[in-house]
């Protein structure tokens, strides 16, 4: 199943290769990787999913947990949460077809943040099946260029990660 | 307020921090700090002839000592050449700290001469690590890397450290701190009370109850408690090789270790119960064999310091995340003026216990007959007996290293020292080395082999230079014992590159550096030549003891089976 594990840990140099070594060291498995300071600049705020059954996320969060530079974790998933990733896309815009791509921006409510005579830049936030069923449905249009964020979330309701 | 260079700051925090022994060896990085310390004499300085051997002689210190070692490196090939024994260290939880020298901070990232990025290198075998950034970091930086290296799960913490941050020129306010806090890191003071209660209900109603404990009693300073909680049950008790001498195993309800190599009653015994108390045991895969296969039978208890040692290979039914020392005695308090709940089923499991003893009494191995080679197995009953079970044992990787765990009877924690985890061939010798520095009137040895030996036998040269009179005895078979007999079991006999060929004469290596060499071929030999070893503790004495390389370790376990999957000799199974 997939997790989406948040992790607030020290802001410092050398604390996202460890996260990061981590899981390739013990075999996990990383989907989508996000990470910025938060409003305490000492602390930075990372998003990573991954997918594995319930032994090992387990090991994961213990393992994450086990790092000197990690301060709490949360996995999202196990609660109700808001998911987000921000797409940037580059499509072909061309004849027909440029009409169409504006259509369906409005349809996924994305907006174009930058026009070529021949080409839109499409900026888009959602879910990751979000971004993915735009994607789809700019296929035939033909993309050009994709930059995702990654997956970062944060928990509904007054659940709060911080210190 | 004092002013010190960041070299001196190193020295001088040393000093307070009461380290006795620093193991390393100079280069360009490291050099101020070698200056600040040969201007001070209360840190003794030990120059190893090779950094590995740095690390391994500070790792035998602190297993036998319970307190980090403490290791000094200069930058590129010097920190690399400690990695594997950094490894050594964090595969069996040992507390040490590593100080290693760096290029200057503006070279970082240049490929300067002698410049490896340590903290990547080391990255996965450290506990944790730190990169000075300004002088004045370092005595913050330094007593979080002993609080970090000694608390919770200890392990090794490396600290790099840019040349420019130790500069002579340089002078700062030095002040030790006495404490340090660190808000991403409070290890478990002690264990969650209601899983304790559970547990201890629960072993009050075992019926086939065994006590299964690792490393972490021995670490967790917790023999003791751990002995009392065992003889108030009644209950057998098995270790792991790390767990070696945390209950007595001249006791009766001491099983011997358990896995791979491990006694047969302990395996039986596992593989049997109905109750697996684990403390300060990781179900290595060394013990488990196939997890699918373990303990069928068994609900288990498991108490670890280190939440992600629980459940990691073996699900555990009733985690307890907690020092060892803690949790035993909260069990124990739990225990007091309590009965257990079937004591005949418990008399029941001992008798089918002491059967399994029976089985293989006198059967363990075949002793030599007049006029043939020795066996290694005799040579370490032999020497067990001469030293009466009292002295620290070292040992390097591979047969020798099992016949001594399994013939060498140990009474105490901290006497059997041993690369567990990483399985690092060269440990012994510097380790033993070690270990005789801090504690010279103890007898140190080194139970090796010709290959292992060979790995860091430079080490000689420390020894001629600084003292280290540990006894080294060499097993030699000519040949790499355990690779020869796993070829033997899986390959045909085919014995690719297991032999030994132009081996020196250790006699002669051994004069050289004007020490003493004694050589044992027979049975007749062997006992004065023993009592001969040890009748100076100061002096380093070195037996080559020729025996037969035919011999292979039994009890083993059948790989993907079960714990009492065994070859019991090249004839037997269970």
């Amino acid at each position: 199943m997939r997790h989406i594990i948040s992790i607030l840990m020290e802001n410092e140099p050398g604390a996202l290769s460890r996260v990061v070594g981590l899981f390739s060291q013990r075999n996990f498995n990383i989907e989508t990787l996000n990470v910025a300071p938060t409003e305490d600049p000492s602390l930075s705020r990372l998003t990573v999913t991954t997918v594995g059954d319930d032994r090992v996320i387990e090991q994961i969060t213990k393992h994450l947990n086990k790092l000197i530079d990690v301060i709490k974790l949360v996995d999202l998933t196990e609660g109700n949460h808001i998911e987000r990733e921000l797409m940037l896309v580059k499509v072909k815009a061309l004849g027909a077809a440029r009409d169409e791509v504006k259509r369906t921006v409005d349809i996924f409510r994305a907006q174009i943040v930058d026009v070529t005579p021949s080409l839109y830049t499409v900026q888009i936030t959602g879910d990751a099946p979000k971004l993915d069923a735009f994607l789809q449905a700019m296929g035939p249009v033909g993309v050009l260029e994709v930059a995702r964020t990654g997956v970062s979330g944060i928990a509904r309701g007054d659940k709060v990660l911080s210190l | 307020m004092e002013l010190l260079s960041g070299a001196d700051m190193i020295a001088r925090f040393l000093q307070d921090e009461g380290v006795e022994y620093i193991y390393g060896y100079p280069g360009g990085a490291a050099l101020h700090i070698y200056d600040a310390l040969f201007r001070q004499d209360k840190v003794k300085h030990i120059l190893v002839r090779h950094e590995q051997a740095a690390t391994h002689a500070a790792d035998g210190y602190a297993r036998a000592s319970g307190k980090p070692g403490v290791v000094l490196v200069t930058s590129g090939p010097g920190a690399t050449n400690a990695v594997t024994g950094i490894a050594t260290a964090y595969m069996d939880s040992i507390p040490m700290v590593v100080l290693c020298g760096q290029v200057m901070s503006h070279l970082i990232g240049d490929d300067a001469f002698q410049e490896t990025d340590i903290i990547g290198v080391t990255r996965p075998i450290v506990k944790h690590s730190f990169s000075i950034k300004h002088p004045t970091e370092i005595p913050e930086v330094l007593k979080k890397a002993f609080y970090l290296a000694s608390t919770g799960r200890p392990g090794p913490v490396v600290v790099d450290i840019p040349k420019d941050m130790t500069a002579p020129t340089e002078r700062y306010e030095y002040v030790y701190p006495k404490k340090v806090k660190m808000r991403s890191y409070n290890p478990v003071a002690r264990g969650h009370t209601g899983q304790i209660k559970k547990a201890v209900e629960m072993m009050l109603k075992a019926k086939r109850p065994v006590f299964y404990t690792g490393g972490g009693v021995v670490t967790g300073r917790a023999c003791e408690g751990l002995t009392d909680l065992v003889k108030r049950l009644g209950y057998p008790i098995t270790t792991t090789l790390m767990g070696i001498g945390a209950y007595p195993q001249s006791d009766r309800q001491c099983l011997g270790w358990l896995g791979m190599h491990g006694s047969y009653e302990s395996n039986m015994a596992m593989h049997h119960a109905d109750l697996i108390i684990a403390i300060g045991a990781r179900f290595d895969d060394r013990v488990t064999n196939n997890t699918s296969k373990f303990c069928p039978t068994a609900k288990i208890i498991h108490v670890d310091i280190d939440p992600s040692s629980v459940s990691k290979t073996v699900r555990a039914d009733v985690p307890i995340v907690g020092p060892a020392a803690s949790v035993i005695d909260e069990m124990i308090s739990l225990v007091q003026g309590k009965e257990i709940a079937h004591p005949e089923a418990l008399a029941e499991w001992w008798d089918k216990i002491d059967g399994w003893r029976e089985e293989r009494r006198g059967k363990l191995y075949e002793p030599s007959k007049p006029g043939e080679q020795l066996k290694p197995q005799e040579v370490i009953e032999a020497l067990c007996e001469v030293t009466r079970g009292e002295a620290y044992v070292t040992t390097d990787v591979g047969q020798h290293q099992m016949f001594a765990a399994q013939y060498y009877k140990f009474d105490k924690p901290n006497r059997f020292i041993t690369s567990g985890g990483l399985g690092t061939m060269g440990f012994g010798f510097p380790a033993a080395m070690g270990i005789k520095q801090n504690f010279p009137d103890e007898q140190v040895i080194c139970v090796t082999g010709e290959g292992s030996f060979q790995m860091m036998m430079q080490e000689l040269s420390t020894c001629k230079q600084f003292g280290g009179g540990v006894k080294i005895i060499n097993l030699n078979n000519a040949s790499l014992g355990m690779v020869r007999q796993w070829q033997d079991l899986n390959y045909k006999s085919r014995h690719a590159h297991s032999y030994m060929e132009s081996l020196p004469d250790f006699a002669k290596l051994i004069e050289a550096y004007g020490f003493t060499a004694l050589r044992v071929e027979t049975m007749d030999e062997l006992r004065p030549a023993l009592e001969r070893t040890f009748a100076d503790k100061h002096e380093l004495v070195f037996v080559d003891v020729i025996v037969d390389p035919r011999e292979h370790v039994y009890p083993m376990q059948v790989p993907l089976g079960s714990m009492r999957d065994m070859l019991l000799s090249k004839t037997e199974r269970t």
